[in-house]
């Protein structure tokens, strides 16, 4: 029976095939999807700032890229991943509302977001397979576990498979 | 000092509904004599919610909701945040073009009144706030974005996320006789108005 997991705000969750891992309504958020195509076990993350040694409230591991990212992996480790063979997709990181040019830094969250994502990805030499990232618009993600394939939904820009 | 959500009392709570209270108040008359309808209201509901919780008050992430976002400056710098899921959001700007049936796709012309909608709501809550604490403030222009539920209210979760893991939500609920509009209102000042907000409130010392 393949059974649908759900990564919320801050979390992350490990399947092995042929559960499916999704988030909903991903905003300035990324979700990071990690996988290893041999033992066919799949990782998300769903994290909401970039940097955690920026804030002083940081506990949450999950909440951030450098440390949920980390995370991820070696939990995915532990379950029998290979560390030389995880690939990463991204998803999400988009601007739901804009002020001009005078918006405040937290405006721009979602690019930095994907930025800090990618950065701690290449340092861990984690390939980026693809990405769906910007915008100005929400999307849910399905992660399938038997292929690694990432489905991105949304609402008035279609549905795709990166 | 430092001060989180978490550390919000019941009195604090009382204090911010009653917040809302007079903002809901001075918004519902706003809105009556722009729709020329008497408006009623219910007493605000005052959450604290975690980030998971949030989204499902509004019917669940991928439910389509319209937000309506301003940048707040002044004694106390932050954002606030209107949504209305889109029942309500037909409903207001029904009310607002005077249409008898409600039930029509939103285009370009209610998009820009329900940022009408959500200027004048938002400045009823700050000028409630004005009065209340004395303290100065000024509202941006609004920024509306009809999408996801959990992708909107990333945005106010996000800023909440630098100081905790917690939302305060101000629910309030509007009628004009059988049509509800049920609106929340995020509430988001930076850490230190957050000290400063309640200090002026009377709730902290």
């Amino acid at each position: 029976m393949q059974k649908v997991i759900k990564v919320g705000m801050a979390d992350l969750k490990i399947v092995s095939e042929p559960d499916v891992l999704t988030t909903l309504g991903l905003g300035s958020c990324v979700g990071i999807a990690l996988y290893d195509k041999v033992t066919k076990i799949a990782g998300l993350a769903h994290i909401m700032l970039p940097d955690s040694s920026q804030i002083k409230n940081n506990q949450n591991l999950a909440k951030f890229a450098d440390t949920a990212i980390n995370l991820l992996v070696s939990e995915m480790i532990q379950k029998g991943a290979g560390p030389g063979r995880l690939t990463a997709k991204i998803s999400g990181g988009s601007q739901m509302f804009s002020f001009g040019s005078n918006g405040s830094d937290l405006m721009k969250i979602g690019y930095r977001n994907v930025v800090a994502t990618k950065e701690i990805l290449s340092k861990l030499r984690i390939p980026i397979l693809s990405e769906d990232t910007g915008g100005n618009y929400g999307r849910t993600i399905e992660f399938y576990s038997e292929n690694g394939n990432l489905l991105v939904k949304t609402i008035g820009h279609g549905v795709k498979i990166i | 000092m430092t001060f989180s959500l978490e550390d919000l009392n019941n009195e604090h709570i009382d204090v911010l509904r009653e917040v809302g209270n007079i903002g809901a108040g001075n918004a519902a008359t706003a809105l009556a004599k722009m729709v020329q309808k008497k408006i009623d209201m219910d007493v605000p509901i005052v959450q604290i919610l975690s980030f998971e919780d949030v989204a499902a008050i509004l019917g669940g992430e991928e439910m389509v909701v319209s937000g309506i976002y301003f940048q707040v400056e002044g004694d106390i710098n932050g954002n606030i945040m209107f949504v209305l899921d889109i029942a309500s959001s037909k409903v207001l700007t029904g009310m607002l073009m005077g249409r008898d049936d409600y039930s029509g796709d939103l285009d370009d012309m209610d998009y820009s009144a329900l940022q009408e909608i959500g200027n004048i709501l938002s400045g009823s809550y700050i000028s409630s706030l004005n009065m209340l604490t004395g303290l100065k403030l000024k509202l941006s222009v609004p920024s509306l974005c009809v999408d996801m539920a959990g992708a909107i209210l990333s945005v106010p979760a996000i800023q909440f996320s630098q100081t905790g893991d917690k939302v305060v939500l101000i629910e309030t609920i509007l009628k004009d006789g059988n049509s509800l509009v049920k609106g929340n209102f995020f509430l988001i000042p930076d850490e230190p108005s957050f000290i400063i907000l309640l200090k002026s409130l009377g709730v902290l010392r």
